[in-house]
């Protein structure tokens, strides 16, 4: 099982991962409650950026709306905790099919009447709008009030409720990250890899080449929103809190996306470098403003602006693919 | 010999053009078919009628006694024609490895074996060298065959190439020439080409379908097809006879 994880992968590439790996599980010793945070948001959206990319970085299907898939897992799991005490693992089981379905509906909707582009984007955008303001009236999930869970415990952790020590979070989003990370690899060497590429090359040459790009398309909205749901669930017993204006809302859909394109979209390593550089400088930034008394509303919003407009500038494939060939290793496909 | 494509009586109507008018002919197993005609006759109508990109308003296309016309173009390729495009469609961010891998995964669910499978072909068309150039770097007569590998890592019984031969130099006629001579030597495979340069043509073809105004002019073998006079007076000029 390893042997074929690592097959293929130069040497030096992997003590680079497992330097990588080590330095993030060694991390909690060292770092403060802070510190610790942080690294759970960078985390949290390299998670969600590779769950993205897979439909837009590996099919080429742009989604403005993945905020629908967290919100769909994080009000399901939540709901199914406060109303029957079902944990959160277990909640997973009903949330993943939840958004998975959501996905294959919209994918439907769009792959079947040949809504491309710019309007599968819009179409994406309108459903996590619908699901905002349905959820608002919803009185099973308290609607607009919003939906809390009891405030966790710190004197014990309990992995199987998810209630206990943001050192536990921390563990939980490395192992999600880190799975992630290993089958989207897995995916992009297989043979469905290679067809979403051809579809996000040129879907007519790839329809003529025998692929079925609707099938194709729909496998990659349903993996992508399955996998998203997770990060919702997450969120949930992290944060303890929901509230459709904020999980639903647009600007949620953005910060997801633009890990991977600051990072580097279709890349492996993109989603991860992305949410590095802009949750982590983006914090550092607050912190900063903070420490010096300047009160700034907005400035992390403004940074991120900068950001993205100097990538795009500078480094229109992204800062791995640069970075790649400045450490001397590389992926095989982009 | 049996025909392998037998397309009766096609139309095709956009709007009020009619660009392709009741169009009968049949391609038999093992040769290769040509269609010529002036820019705007409707080759490429028919063309992509059979591959799958529109249905026709009349008549039957069929393939291995099943009929295709209406099927989707992802179908037609999986019961075994490939195609390639005018205007070049390789996967421009790929390799030319992985281009010709994706053609190959059709028929084989293994990554592995699908390689091999592009390998052979790539060393067919004189690509392999070039394997893991990104696809976009290529010059255009590395383009056109790699557009011809990535139909064939299909397995196509039936390859559709449209104008192929455009733009290429004199010399790179013919080795494309000889690279299709030997791959239907060799292999058996059928070829339908649409093509506007007669040298290639002339060498290739054993048989010639004339299209004009969408219409079915003229069909025959290569050297009475360039006699008649109809022909000579549509599309080849006086002079190409000389």
């Amino acid at each position: 099982m390893i042997a074929r994880l690592i097959e293929g992968v130069p040497r030096r590439t992997l003590a680079m991962l497992a330097a990588l790996l080590i330095a993030l599980i060694a991390a909690p010793l060292v770092s403060g409650d802070y510190l610790l945070t942080v690294m759970i948001l960078i985390l949290y959206f390299a998670y969600i950026g590779q769950a993205w990319n897979i439909m837009m970085g590996f099919a080429g299907q742009l989604s403005l709306g993945h905020a629908l898939y967290v919100g769909l897992g994080a009000y399901t799991a939540a709901a199914l905790y406060v109303h029957y005490g079902i944990g959160p693992w277990i909640g997973l089981l009903v949330a993943v099919p939840i958004a998975a379905l959501a996905g294959a509906f919209i994918g439907f909707l769009a792959f079947r009447f040949r809504v491309a582009g710019v309007y599968f984007a819009i179409l994406t955008i309108a459903f996590a709008e619908f699901a905002r303001v349905g959820f608002d009236h919803l009185a099973w999930t308290s609607g607009s009030s919003g939906l809390f869970l009891p405030v966790a415990q710190y004197t014990h952790n309990d992995l199987w409720l998810l209630r206990g020590h943001p050192v536990m979070f921390y563990y939980v989003i490395l192992a999600a990250t880190a799975l992630a990370f290993i089958i989207c690899r897995a995916l992009l060497q297989s043979r469905v890899g290679y067809f979403w590429l051809a579809i996000r090359e040129d879907e007519e040459a790839a329809r003529s080449a025998g692929i079925d790009t609707f099938h194709y398309k729909m496998v990659a909205v349903v993996i992508s929103a399955g996998m998203t749901s997770f990060a919702g669930v997450f969120y949930a017993f992290f944060y303890n809190n929901l509230f459709p204006e904020q999980v639903f809302h647009i600007s949620r859909s953005i910060e997801i996306i633009l890990g991977p394109i600051v990072g580097g979209i279709g890349t492996l390593f993109g989603p991860i470098l992305g949410a590095l550089l802009l949750t982590g400088l983006a914090e550092t930034l607050t912190a900063a403003l903070a420490a010096l008394g300047v009160d700034l509303p907005g400035a992390k919003q403004v940074f991120y602006g900068i950001c993205l407009l100097l990538v795009i500038v500078a480094l229109p494939d992204g800062v791995w693919p640069w970075l790649a060939r400045k450490l001397g290793v590389r992926e095989r496909k982009s | 010999m049996t025909a392998l494509l037998k397309v009766d009586a096609v139309s095709k109507r956009f709007r009020g053009l009619l660009a392709v008018d009741r169009v009968s002919f049949e391609v038999p197993e093992g040769s290769i078919f040509a269609v010529i005609g002036p820019n705007g006759a409707g080759k490429t109508t028919l063309f992509n009628m059979i591959a799958g990109v529109f249905a026709p308003n009349d008549g039957a296309i069929s393939f291995n006694g099943e009929r295709i016309d209406g099927l989707t173009p992802d179908k037609v390729c999986r019961r075994g024609i490939g195609r390639t495009f005018q205007l070049v469609r390789p996967f421009p961010a790929l390799s030319v490895e992985d281009n010709v891998i994706i053609g190959a995964l059709l028929h084989r669910p293994h990554v592995e074996t699908a390689r091999e499978r592009a390998h052979e072909v790539l060393r067919r068309l004189d690509l392999y060298d070039k394997r893991a150039q990104r696809a976009s770097g290529l010059t255009l007569p590395d383009r056109k065959r790699l557009e011809v590998a990535r139909a064939l890592a299909t397995d196509p019984k039936l390859l559709l190439l449209d104008e192929v031969m455009a733009g290429l130099r004199p010399t790179e006629t013919d080795r494309m020439v000889a690279i299709l001579t030997s791959l239907n030597r060799d292999t058996g495979l059928t070829i339908l080409l649409i093509e506007h340069v007669m040298r290639a043509v002339m060498a290739l073809a054993s048989r010639i379908l004339v299209l004009h105004h969408g219409a079915a002019i003229a069909e025959g073998a290569p050297e009475a097809v360039v006699r008649e006079p109809a022909v000579i007076s549509s599309y080849l000029g006086a002079e190409a006879i000389t």
